[in-house]
């Protein structure tokens, strides 16, 4: 057997064990940051043994490396480290300087790693457990504070509801085929009369277990909620490393074993997608609170990246990655500026806060004005590009009702963004924000160099995303 | 790089050397004072270097030739068709020394009445002048997409930061309303990819479109150029930005970004879809002129100098698009020709109310009344360009709407009769605003001591004075940079149609 396949996440197993132990006996004023700053190591190690990973399958068929999975392992993996950054500040002054933080996060990237590399509906399962339980204890960290567990409550009250969805589409395809492995359904799937209604019920349930972690429309209920309560670094970290880890098992369970019964589910993605589009832009116009606008814009972004999959195609798969990739960054430089909006001592979260921001600190208006123009899609900056190859797959399909409605409500979006930067720029600067820590003006600085320059070498990032893609559809 | 006349990628340079002044603009350090007026000085000097590399372009450009000059190209996505691709043939090339002709003089206009963050409107202006060059340079759909979007973000902040009292309603809806408008054009050029294989202007002018397929690009383009041209019925958000801009911004935006929506109909929907053209050529021509007639008699309503003006643009571009849509030599030529004295002219008149607002604070008509006694040489100046705006023979205005009209009637005698509407009631709003603001007698009291034009102003108007003259008396030594070009967008048009009507034939005997 071949087990070193999953090295990285072996080792980061091990780490986070030994980084635990680690946090007990140290002295717990200094463990928080300590503890942190091992779990962005290990993270980097384990980022290193990612790209040095051959591929192949492995313990019985169920764990799979594979240029798509090397791919989302690596932006999980740099999302959970900036997540961990952003953490460092914000805890310290929240109160929060627990060691667990970081192991959590930690924790949870394992099992994002275990989802992007399944090969099997049992690893699916297990990995998005093992993601989702550390983010519910994440959710509620400030357990001080009410929102913040009530926050963490409803997503783990929902979140379970969600996985019992999960595992019963798992039971009844496994009932219908006979098969848990993806090897063994696509063999099946492609024999005729292999839609049987009990299978596809099943499948119907997993993208609706699958789409309340992306937080798709219809079930997106949680998000501005969860969103608004958790703290902030957590709601940074839901917003992008989950999100990718379940957005690329969705596609790889539907493009991959379920490629044959595309018929069947391409109209539920794009009902999911269109809903997604129209609730994210629509809604997000009336929000005051930036975490909860961040929450709709999150929905509408998903709705987008789900174009590409409903495009089956290679090409979509490719913009689904590349769409995720420019996501990963603009959302983390926008919430290293949320949780930057500080007033003596104290985060502040209103849109209106942002007033006067490109008098009083134009290096983080400037920031953030990239990260609004980047998410309206306007070109150069790297949100354009995600969409340009997102429709380039509706497009070559022939799917214009799907690429119309997304390049509208892309505008309708438009409008909340570039609002927020019409009270940077346009409105009298209220009181000027705390100085930022270097942290978060790292991951800023380091999110907003990305999106700006993404545009001069796209080509090696596109050709990573088609590799990675092709993967998936060996023949086309 | 080939074909590259002067021997170094010059419209390169001449697209991102304001983004180097830009950059310096910003790492200027130092008290208040110092930093703005460093920050004039710098993009005053870079916009000046800018245009007399730009000169290059009017002196070396081959003018015989109808093909792309001065091209220089590098890989970019190359597995996808797509590349960095500059070129400028005889449609583009007069548009770009307009952008970087016009900016220098924006900046000079802008030196006093642009007060607070000077850095950031000089940065910003320094941007704008990027896009507007690269965008009439792109040789690739995706890289004139980049731009032509990007033109958005400068445009934005400057409606919005230093505009007028509803700045914030007209920055967004000037956003909101192109935005919509180019997303449309982005599937457009998604589609003609996945056709084409390509996204080379030069290789999407050769490509045949099917006619069916033709129709629904047409209409997409068309929503995008239509909102930037404007023309009606999608033109309100133009008075709006023009009346909340500051003067810079106003003549920036009359002056080359109206450009930009025409300059997309020569580019992209004559040459690439004739069949779409021809079909929809009757309702442009019905578009134009509602637009040439209706807000022409909106101008005459307007109490507001710059709402006049803006009005007027709406109805000058009707004129530019009629001749464009008539694809005969005269017709775009004349097209071209108006666009590029409208782009002077106009601009020329926002800054004419640039000098009053900057002294009295306002731009009410009611609000003047005999300024000529006190300021001749500004009533000098606001005549000409009125008479030019007007269309009055030797006068830039004449040239551009006579061709028009006469491609015109070659299509119609109707559509030339209703066109050169627009000249009647474009001299009735033009001298009735002239008689309430200079003539008459003063009869406010701050108006009595109202100076006459400084030398910087002087320094604004004169080369556009210069330039309106030379338009009108020799109007050949700009005609002659797109004859070529021109002649070869008419002849490839008509055989295009001719192939179309023989395959037609052959298709159904």
């Amino acid at each position: 057997m071949n087990w070193q396949l999953a090295l990285p996440e072996i080792v980061l197993a091990c780490a986070g064990m030994a980084i635990l132990l680690y946090g007990v006996f140290a002295r717990p004023e200094r463990s928080f940051l300590t503890c942190s700053m091992l779990t962005i190591g290990a993270l980097l190690i384990a980022g290193v043994l990612v790209l040095s990973g051959v591929p192949g399958t492995g313990y019985h068929d169920q764990f799979v490396v594979d240029a798509y999975s090397g791919f989302a392992k690596l932006l999980v993996l740099v999302a959970v480290a900036f997540g961990v950054m952003m953490s460092l500040d914000y805890n310290e002054h929240a109160n929060m300087r627990r060691f667990e933080f970081p192991i959590l996060m930690l924790f949870s990237s394992i099992g994002m790693m275990l989802m992007v590399s399944a090969n099997s509906l049992m690893t699916l399962y297990v990995g998005l457990e093992l993601m989702s339980l550390s983010i519910y204890v994440l959710a509620a960290f400030a357990r001080d504070e009410r929102r913040s567990a009530e926050a963490g409550l409803k997503y783990f009250v929902l979140g379970a509801l969600a996985s019992g969805l999960l595992l019963y589409g798992i039971s009844l395809v496994y009932g219908f085929s006979g098969t848990m492995s993806f090897e063994q359904l696509a063999k099946l799937m492609v024999q005729p009369g292999a839609a049987s209604p009990g299978l596809v019920v099943g499948i119907v349930f997993i993208v609706a277990g699958l789409a309340f972690k992306i937080s798709a429309v219809p079930f997106h209920m949680w998000t501005p909620d969860v969103y608004e309560g958790a703290p902030t670094p957590v709601t940074a970290f839901m917003g992008t490393a989950p999100k990718v880890a379940a957005m690329v098992l969705l596609v790889r369970l539907l493009a991959g074993p379920f490629q044959p019964l595309l018929d069947q589910w391409q109209q539920l993605i794009v009902l999911v997608s269109i809903a997604s589009m129209l609730l994210g832009s629509l809604a997000a116009i009336g929000q005051s609170n930036i975490k909860r606008l961040m929450a709709y814009s999150s929905i509408g972004h998903m709705g987008f990246a789900l174009i590409g999959l409903a495009a089956g195609t290679a090409e979509g798969v490719r913009g689904v990655l590349i769409y995720l990739l420019t996501y990963v960054f603009m959302n983390l430089g926008t919430f290293a500026c949320i949780i930057a909006m500080r007033r003596r001592g104290r985060n502040v979260e209103g849109v209106g806060d942002l007033a006067g921001l490109g008098r009083t600190d134009p290096a983080m208006a400037l920031a953030i004005a990239v990260f609004m123009f980047s998410m309206a899609g306007i070109p150069p900056f790297s949100g354009f590009w995600g969409k340009y190859f997102i429709f380039t797959a509706a497009v070559q399909q022939g799917m214009w009702t799907l690429a119309v409605i997304g390049v509208l409500t892309s505008v309708i979006g438009a409008f909340y963004y570039i609002r927020i930067i019409k009270v940077m720029y346009f409105d009298e600067p209220a009181e000027a924000f705390d100085p930022r820590p270097v942290s978060l003006s790292v991951v800023a600085a380091a999110s907003g160099i990305f999106t700006t320059f993404f545009f001069l070498f796209p080509a090696p990032v596109v050709a990573a995303a088609q590799a990675a893609a092709r993967v998936l559809f060996p023949n086309g | 790089m080939n074909a590259n006349v002067a021997g170094f990628p010059l419209l390169s340079l001449l697209t991102f050397l304001p983004l180097v002044g830009g950059a310096v603009i910003m790492a200027i350090r130092g008290s208040e004072e110092a930093v703005a007026s460093n920050a004039r000085w710098t993009a005053l000097w870079t916009s000046l270097i800018v245009f007399a590399l730009s000169l290059v372009l009017w002196f070396r450009f081959d003018t015989s030739s109808a093909g792309f000059q001065f091209v220089e190209e590098a890989a970019w996505l190359p597995e996808w068709g797509i590349s960095y691709k500059m070129g400028v043939d005889g449609i583009s090339v007069l548009f770009v020394l307009l952008a970087t002709a016009l900016t220098p003089i924006c900046i000079l206009a802008s030196w006093e009445s642009i007060g607070t963050r000077v850095r950031e409107f000089m940065f910003a202006f320094l941007v704008l002048e990027t896009m507007m060059v690269g965008m009439f340079a792109a040789l690739d759909f995706v890289v004139f997409y980049m731009f032509f979007e990007g033109v958005l973000i400068p445009m934005y902040l400057i409606i919005g930061v230093w505009g007028g009292p509803r700045r914030v309603y007209a920055a967004i809806k000037f956003f909101l309303y192109t935005l919509a408008g180019s997303v449309l054009m982005l599937l457009a050029l998604l589609a003609m990819w996945y056709a084409a294989g390509s996204t080379d202007i030069e290789h999407l002018m050769r490509h045949q479109f099917a006619p069916a397929m033709q129709t629904w690009l047409f209409l997409a383009f068309f929503a995008s150029f239509a909102v930037k041209v404007p023309m009606w019925p999608v033109h309100t958000w133009l008075p709006d930005a023009h009346v909340e801009a500051p003067t810079a911004g106003s003549v920036i935006l009359a002056g080359v970004l109206l450009k930009m929506g025409a300059y997309g109909f020569l580019r992209f929907s004559v040459p690439m879809l004739p069949d779409a053209t021809a079909t929809f050529a009757p309702m442009v021509f019905a578009l134009s002129v509602v637009a040439v007639i209706y807000t022409s008699l909106v101008a005459l309503a307007q109490t507001d100098m710059k709402k006049l003006i803006a009005y007027s643009s709406v109805a000058h571009m009707g004129v530019v698009t009629i001749g464009i849509f008539t694809v005969n030599e005269q017709g775009i030529s004349g097209a071209l020709f108006q666009m590029l004295a409208h782009g002077v002219v106009s601009g020329a008149l926002f800054l004419c109310v640039g000098v009053v607002y900057d002294r009295i604070h306002s731009r009410e008509i009611e609000r003047y009344g005999g300024l000529a006694d006190r300021m001749p040489k500004y009533a000098l100046a606001f005549m000409l360009f009125s008479m030019a705006s007007i269309g009055l023979p030797g006068t830039a205005g004449f040239v551009g709407e006579f061709l028009v009209l006469v491609g015109a009637f070659k299509v119609s005698f109707w559509l030339a009769l209703l066109g050169s509407m627009g000249m009647i009631l474009g001299a009735v709003y033009m001298l009735f605003l002239y008689r309430r603001v200079l003539f008459g007698r003063i009869t406010r009291d701050d108006l009595k001591s109202i100076l006459d034009l400084s030398p910087r102003e002087i320094a604004v108007f004169a080369p556009l004075v210069v330039v309106t003259l030379w338009m009108g008396i020799y109007p050949s030594s700009f005609t002659v940079f797109w004859d070529a070009s021109v002649r070869a967008m008419v002849a490839n048009h008509l055989a295009a149609l001719e192939a179309t009507t023989k395959l037609a034939g052959v298709l159904a005997p």
